[in-house]
């Protein structure tokens, strides 16, 4: 691990102000904000990382989740995973999101990540992992050996020639069939980013994943109010039983009236070079019967811009049946 | 009549033994090794060491381990459980993958477990750390240790602290009744042998008896 400054700033301006010089706020960066460690330590280890100032952000109060005004939920950035997942609001109407989050990782991770630190999580790809290896992401233009080489496990959707690299998160998932708004302070003031917005694809910029620049720190997330009468799921499949990455995910957010699909939200996970929100699975189920044939239906819609790599054509349709069961089961209850 | 090995032998730890059987031995394998942190002179001098070499941009940092203050002086980089292990000689935590993959390293943080691996020490100035050894001592196990006695919850026993620190945590988070629940919670913490069962049992012994 190369050595580092370590500070720790009195409130968010400071960490802003000892944050806006670097020279990017994506992979090379030369300063990192730090709380829970599980992504940054790991990468600073394998030297994926290196950065030369860490910023502690632990300790600035940023760690609540309150009611809006407008009947929604304001998730402080540092809120640790596992505190939000157990919040009782969280729990109650937004239960995708506590289901997502206690799907992902272990329970130890969940007691040190936070919620802004799993919105910045980094992909699980091998070759990013290992800096023996060329990878786009991590030093631009030195190609992707993924592309023919191992890549059961990564994207099928959002991929470009430079990078198909996947988004590990399960809360992203959530957070963008819930249409969360991610809300950033930064040298030029604040600003809210939906968090559809604020992930990017890879294109020909993969080292570019966020809309963040240098300086800008992540204080919080807003939820919309909830969707009275909503049912709500987040369905994981993996490789084993618990603490492993998504192959495939579904998070859904619907609303029935006498059998008939009112209103959708639909984003998949372990699929997408980031946490994949659905339009074309929406549109597709809306106005229509809650049944098995418009569920697949809305499953091939989903997936129509799906491309296959040479190790996970079978991702295609595991993220259909995903979805469908997933659709199946809220339906249901 | 059971034979006690412990009667015949002398009173050797392997960690004593490897210490001195060859010191020519250890000290050129522990060269190669810059110390990353050790504990400070006494309250109120954070630059003076007590032992061991300065530390070249060494920061103070004040850790509550196991009931007990402990100033000293570590690299940034420390982390958690080097600073545990190497700094404070606390060898019961375990370095597994070192990524926050095995759970070998598990200690509790402020009551709530954690991978030690993946933290920094300094990043926990002032907070409470427990570690296998603040649990229980031998003449007064923790009953989670005392019940991974009793079902044999363990085989070469590199991960069993790790275990044991999470499933006393377990023991204070929601958790379900069956095995199910705890195998999920639990699932965080790799047994390369394989008894995941009776740690499974050996939990349950505890949660039924609490």
């Amino acid at each position: 691990m190369h050595t580092f400054e370590f500070i720790r700033p009195a409130d968010a301006a400071a960490a802003v102000t000892a944050a806006a010089q670097a020279s990017t706020a994506q992979q090379g960066a030369d300063v990192r904000f730090v709380a829970g460690g599980t992504t940054l330590l790991d990468l600073m280890k394998l030297n994926v990382e290196t950065p030369a100032r860490l910023i502690d952000i632990s300790r600035l109060p940023l760690a609540t989740v309150e009611a809006t005004p407008d009947g929604g939920l304001k998730i402080g950035a540092t809120v640790r995973n596992s505190d939000l997942a157990s919040h009782p609001t969280v729990r109650r109407d937004y239960a995708v999101l506590s289901q997502a989050i206690l799907a992902g990782a272990s329970a130890q991770l969940r007691n040190m990540a936070t919620t802004a630190g799993n919105l910045l999580q980094r992909t699980r790809c091998m070759y990013f992992r290992d800096t023996a290896m060329p990878c786009n992401k991590r030093e631009p233009g030195t190609g992707c050996p993924a592309i023919t080489g191992s890549n059961r496990t990564l994207a099928v959707l959002g991929t470009s020639e430079n990078c198909i690299a996947t988004n590990p998160s399960d809360m992203n998932v959530a957070m963008a069939a819930l249409e969360a708004t991610v809300h950033v302070q930064g040298p030029k003031g604040s600003r809210a980013v939906p968090i559809g917005d604020f992930h990017l694809l890879p294109g020909r910029t993969p080292q570019r994943e966020t809309v963040l620049e240098p300086g800008d720190l992540v204080t919080h997330v807003t939820l919309p109010p909830p969707i009275t009468g909503s049912q709500q799921v987040y369905l994981k499949l993996r490789d084993r039983a618990s603490y492993e990455f998504a192959l495939a995910s579904a998070a859904v957010v619907i609303t029935l009236a006498g059998g008939t699909v009112t209103r959708a939200r639909v984003a998949l996970g372990g699929v997408g070079t980031k946490p994949w929100r659905s339009p074309e699975a929406e549109t597709a189920l809306v106005g229509q019967m809650a049944n098995a044939t418009n569920f697949r239906k809305a499953a091939e819609a989903a997936m129509r811009g799906a491309r296959p790599q040479t190790e996970n054509a079978f991702k295609i349709e595991l993220a259909k049946r995903c979805l469908t069961h997933a659709l199946h089961t809220v339906a249901m209850s | 009549m059971r034979d006690d090995p412990h009667a015949r032998l002398p009173n050797f730890t392997r960690r004593a033994f490897l210490s001195t059987a060859d010191s020519s031995a250890a000290a050129a394998a522990i060269a190669g090794c810059a110390p990353t942190s050790h504990r400070t002179a006494e309250r109120g001098s954070p630059g003076a060491a007590a032992d061991g070499p300065m530390i070249e941009g060494a920061v103070p940092v004040t850790l509550r381990i196991n009931g007990k203050e402990q100033r000293l002086l570590v690299d940034p980089r420390t982390t958690l459980l080097d600073c545990v292990r190497e700094t404070l000689a606390l060898t019961g935590t375990k370095k597994g993958c070192d990524h926050g993959q095995c759970g070998a390293c598990t200690v509790h943080v402020n009551g709530r477990r954690v991978n030690s691996c993946l933290s920094l020490a300094l990043m926990h100035d002032g907070e409470e750390i427990t570690t296998i050894e603040g649990l229980g001592t031998p003449d007064a196990l923790h009953p989670m240790q005392a019940a991974f006695i009793a079902r044999d919850g363990y085989q070469c026993g590199y991960c069993t602290s790790g275990q044991i620190m999470s499933a006393v945590a377990l023991l204070k988070e929601p958790c379900g009744p069956d095995d199910a629940d705890v195998k999920e919670l639990m699932s965080g913490n790799i047994c390369r042998c394989g008894a995941y069962p009776n740690i499974v049992a050996a939990i349950q012994q505890v949660r039924r008896n609490a």
